[in-house]
């Protein structure tokens, strides 16, 4: 069995922002004005709904979606940014209403919200997150996981204002 | 050929078209999708399994059939291609349409979609060219090497495309069947052999 913390796609991701940041000496603190928007990905939109209400957790829960939302430029966590996040799990399709959650992020700019086990559809096991308020850009994500057994998914937005 | 061979065969062809089928109906994920995903998924395993009979044919692999008879199963056996490609993607339209959308226009962000998308431009392009190839008075070696090559994307992509898959397939069965099926679909294409057996049938 692969271990959970070390397999091709954490590899590849560590070693290359070791890489991008130690390597190039890029993340100084003097330079850390320059934190990038993150790109809305291919197919992050699909079976979108909006204005999903914020709520506890979607359905029965067990599977946990988390992350953060920076602000593009100097990196600063923002709080109380809603964001979106619906998929196809054990207890309904990505097109059910039911399988829609909102949730909002904290202080540190850190969100956490429970949802049904994710299963694979579509040939990938994945989630759909969306930013889509006012203040900032629009930003649609679609994390996949490195195991359809994983019980958890991660996804960070750097948004830009709007 | 001795009855117990050909049985053999038939036996061990059967075998492994059955088997993915059979492991794909008692996969996991059916129970948290609904009927039309469920009757897509199959339509695409479905297709897989017809793929491997194409190439047996050809090959006259398949004990007790004569050419005319091997030519005429694979004519219907590729109809029968087209119309589980068809209902796939069908399915698939109904259970997520802007995922289906995304596939067609070439942006979908799963790396195996394109292969099925090509494969499947390239079945529907065969099965044109089968259809009027006498009304183009194709030149037999033409047709032949325009055939081969439609076979081989049609083949190549499927196998891609299925094997990328995290779905109802189950992996040992899945590869089996692909493996087999593109084996097969390069020796059809290159062996002189069966070249000198369709030459001799035609």
């Amino acid at each position: 069995m692969p271990s959970p913390f070390l397999n091709r796609r954490t590899l590849l991701a560590t070693g290359g922002a070791t890489l991008a940041t130690g390597a190039t000496g890029l993340l100084t603190p003097a330079m850390a004005q320059d934190v990038a928007p993150t790109a809305s990905m291919r197919g992050g939109a699909n079976n979108y709904r909006p204005g999903a209400p914020i709520v506890e957790r979607i359905g029965g829960g067990g599977f946990w979606m988390s992350g953060t939302v920076r602000r593009a430029g100097d990196g600063a966590p923002l709080e109380g940014q809603r964001i979106q996040i619906w998929a196809h799990t054990t207890e309904g399709h990505e097109r059910d209403w039911h399988s829609h959650g909102a949730t909002l992020t904290d202080a540190n700019g850190e969100f956490r919200l429970e949802m049904p086990q994710i299963v694979p559809a579509f040939g990938q096991p994945h989630g759909h997150l969306a930013y889509d308020s006012e203040d900032y850009e629009t930003v649609f994500l679609r994390p996949v996981m490195s195991s359809a057994s994983d019980t958890s998914l991660e996804a960070h937005f750097v948004l830009k204002p709007a | 050929m001795p009855l117990l061979r050909a049985t053999l065969i038939w036996a061990a062809t059967a075998l492994v078209l059955a088997v993915p089928l059979v492991a794909a109906a008692l996969s996991p994920l059916l129970e948290w999708r609904q009927p039309v995903y469920i009757a897509a998924g199959f339509a695409g395993v479905t297709g897989m399994a017809l793929l491997l009979i194409q190439p047996l044919l050809i090959a006259g692999l398949l004990p007790g059939l004569d050419p005319l008879q091997e030519r005429r199963i694979h004519r219907w056996t590729g109809a029968a291609l087209v119309l589980s490609v068809i209902l796939h993607v069908a399915g698939l339209w109904l259970t997520s349409p802007p995922d289906v959308i995304d596939a067609l226009l070439f942006t979908s962000p799963t790396p195996f979609t394109p292969w099925g998308v090509i494969a499947m431009w390239a079945l529907f392009a065969t099965a044109i060219l089968a259809v009027i190839r006498r009304r183009l008075r194709l030149r037999w070696r033409t047709w032949r090497i325009a055939h081969t090559a439609l076979a081989l994307v049609i083949v190549t992509g499927s196998v891609v495309h299925a094997i990328l898959i995290t779905g109802t397939m189950e992996t040992v069965s899945k590869i089996t069947l692909c493996t087999l099926t593109l084996a097969l679909t390069l020796r059809v294409a290159f062996d002189p052999g069966t070249l000198k057996r369709l030459r001799r049938a035609r």
